[in-house]
């Protein structure tokens, strides 16, 4: 049972993780990134399409191209048109939904699935996008922290007017962190497809949301961000298995991501700084 | 600043028109050709998922298409998308004066509740007719308007049986959607179908969630089912939506069986590479196919009645795939273990529980 509780942890967390990566690049730049949701959604239908069509390689290539085009137009109506965040990630989250719907009418002719996938091992420790992401989140670590581009990121989301009087192209890093936020989500999305293999309407449902979370109570650092989805993937798991024991408190254990998440976020994080310009237009 | 308007104007639009991904249909053909009139005009009003979803929206389109094949109406269907009015959607049809029209699923039992009242000329049903409540009171059913129910428990009673004769482990699973009394009736029948045959039997049930977004979590799905594989069920009902599609992949994997609802998802289930070989060893199926058929062959015969119908066993409103080739992995003795055990809940003689 603790083997599948932990294995059960892994696979859960692997889509947590990758767009929780993502919203650390769009934060830190600045953007507020609630098109999480969307932008995985996108990623798992078109990690569907390309591997219908050409198997899985293909499939994460299309999924990262059009999770990453999405981005970008969030990012060019944040920064470039200076939209609202988050009406702009709301209108991003339906423009998805829609959009996958009718593309899923018009190419695999049914409203709900697409058709079977070839997938990526069974089991979550033989699927190579394990490994991925654990070496993912050391890259963006690094790439935060020790590069040229993380430097002019952070500093384009705490206080652009003086990035720009240095000669950072601010708007230009900005978008660039939303666009990497969207390859790592479509790549999430990806991962819900492929392990799942196939793609079902919605199947998103609510991950991105839960990843801003993580963004907030990992302080906006990508380790940290990592470990906050790990727990609640763990949370999640913990729920599955205490169902079946504790089957005469089947409300009260399904309370308890949340309950968790609540008590987390309240007590032992401390406080919490977003980025000083998050949100600034 | 106005650009920006502009775009967010444009994007609203782009949003707009997706929201409605199938529109407006018609598939009345030849009307001049026939000459006649048709005997019957109906509108069919989608739930949310719509044609395609191999369940149940697609059976109420298959009951369309045999009274159109059969009875000669003439149908049209509107496929209202995500948030789109399904009040407009069905006031349209209403307006325009048809004879029947059909919302599919408990979503609409609101508005129809109120518009058979607006037009009392045209014939109402609603599947899974839910009755509106006011001040903790539930509104009469107007006399136009026809609620078709299902009892799920008695289905559900059925694939228990099935899952209890066949399950080696003794350890049997329930992966429900969404944690809600709709979903506690298909629970409740299949605790009871177990313990009918199989008292020794353990069952697992496991919920997916609270909101409506676990009727549409695969992934969640396939985590429930590893748990329950876990804990030793080598057989798992599911009442989920599409998240059991996740319950049938790992089904799949693990060499076990699954059960299907609502419709039959012998194909769901299916071995990559065959066409044969299923981990679907038999579905719960409720036949809105039916149930639609028959409310549109009343609405001509002039036999039709309003208030609330209940579609059991006996009215063979639900039942198990057994009969065709999607079933012959069930042993013949379990079939005719089963098969009494139907005969004695349409006898009245065993009551299957609607709660667990």
């Amino acid at each position: 049972m603790i083997g599948t509780l932990l294995l059960q942890t892994l696979a859960l967390a692997i889509p947590y993780v990758l767009a929780a990566l993502g919203g650390v690049f769009s934060e830190r730049g600045g953007v507020i990134n609630i098109a999480l949701e969307g932008m995985l959604l996108t990623g798992a239908f078109f990690a569907a399409l390309g591997a219908h069509a050409g198997g899985t390689t293909l499939g994460l290539v299309a999924a990262v191209g059009a999770s990453a085009a999405l981005a970008g137009l969030h990012g060019l109506l944040c920064v470039r048109f200076r939209a609202d965040h988050v009406a702009a990630g709301l209108g991003i989250n339906l423009l998805a939904s829609g959009l996958t719907r009718f593309l899923l009418m018009a190419c695999f002719d049914s409203a709900s699935n697409s058709p079977m996938l070839p997938g990526m091992g069974q089991g979550v420790l033989a699927s190579p996008m394990l490994w991925g992401t654990i070496i993912l989140v050391a890259l963006s670590h690094v790439a935060l922290a020790r590069t040229p581009f993380g430097l002019r990121l952070r500093a384009a989301g705490e206080h652009p007017q003086a990035a720009h009087s240095l000669g950072v192209p601010v708007d230009r890093v900005k978008i660039c962190g939303v666009i990497a936020s969207g390859a790592l989500a479509g790549l999430g999305g990806a991962f819900l497809a492929l392990d799942n293999h196939q793609f079902t309407a919605e199947m998103s449902a609510g991950r991105g949301y839960i990843a801003l979370a993580a963004v907030i109570f990992g302080k906006w650092r990508p380790v940290p961000v990592a470990a906050a989805c790990l727990l609640f993937a763990f949370a999640d798991a913990l729920q599955i298995e205490l169902q079946a024991v504790l089957s005469g408190y089947k409300q009260f254990v399904q309370i308890l991501p949340y309950a968790l998440t609540l008590a987390v976020l309240a007590g032992f994080i401390g406080r919490s700084r977003p980025p000083a310009a998050l949100g600034a237009r | 600043m106005r650009r920006s308007l502009a775009l967010l104007v444009i994007l609203v639009v782009i949003d707009v028109v997706l929201l409605f991904p199938g529109g407006r249909e018609a598939r009345s053909r030849d009307r001049s050709a026939a000459g006649a009139r048709a005997p019957a005009r109906v509108g069919l009003v989608f739930d949310v998922g719509g044609r395609g979803d191999r369940s149940f929206n697609d059976a109420a389109y298959a009951g369309m298409v045999r009274a159109e094949r059969e009875l000669g109406i003439e149908a049209e269907l509107i496929e209202p998308g995500e948030g789109a009015d399904r009040e407009s959607a069905i006031r349209i049809f209403a307006a325009r004066g048809f004879d029947l029209v059909i919302g599919v699923g408990f979503i609409f039992s609101n508005d129809l509740t109120l518009l058979a009242r607006e037009y009392p000329r045209v014939h109402f049903a609603c599947i899974d007719y839910a009755p509106p409540m006011r001040d903790g009171r539930p509104l009469p059913i107007p006399k136009n308007l026809v609620g078709l129910k299902f009892r799920e428990e008695e289905g559900s009673f059925l694939v228990g049986a099935v899952a209890g004769l066949v399950s080696r482990s003794k350890v049997v699973g329930f992966v429900g959607g969404m944690d809600m009394p709709l979903i506690h009736k298909f629970e409740a029948g299949y605790r009871a179908g177990v313990g009918r045959v199989c008292p020794s039997c353990r069952v697992v049930v496991q919920y997916a969630g609270s909101t409506p977004a676990a009727f549409k979590d695969p992934v969640k799905g396939a985590a429930l089912a590893v748990s329950q594989v876990g804990q030793g069920a080598d057989v798992i009902f599911h009442a989920s939506g599409s998240t059991g599609l996740g319950v049938m992949r790992v089904a799949r994997d693990r060499h076990i069986r699954a059960i299907g609802v609502d419709a039959d998802q012998f194909e769901d289930g299916l071995h990559p590479g065959s066409t044969t070989r299923s981990a679907v060893i038999t579905s719960m199926v409720k036949r809105v196919d039916v149930v639609v058929y028959e409310t549109i062959r009343a609405v001509i015969e002039r036999t039709f009645r309003g208030g609330v119908r209940v579609f059991g066993l006996r009215e063979h409103g639900v039942d198990y795939v057994h009969d065709s080739s999607h079933g012959r992995d069930i042993p013949a003795h379990v079939v005719r273990r089963v098969e009494e055990l139907r005969a004695s809940v349409i006898a009245g003689r065993i009551r299957v529980p609607e709660a667990p």
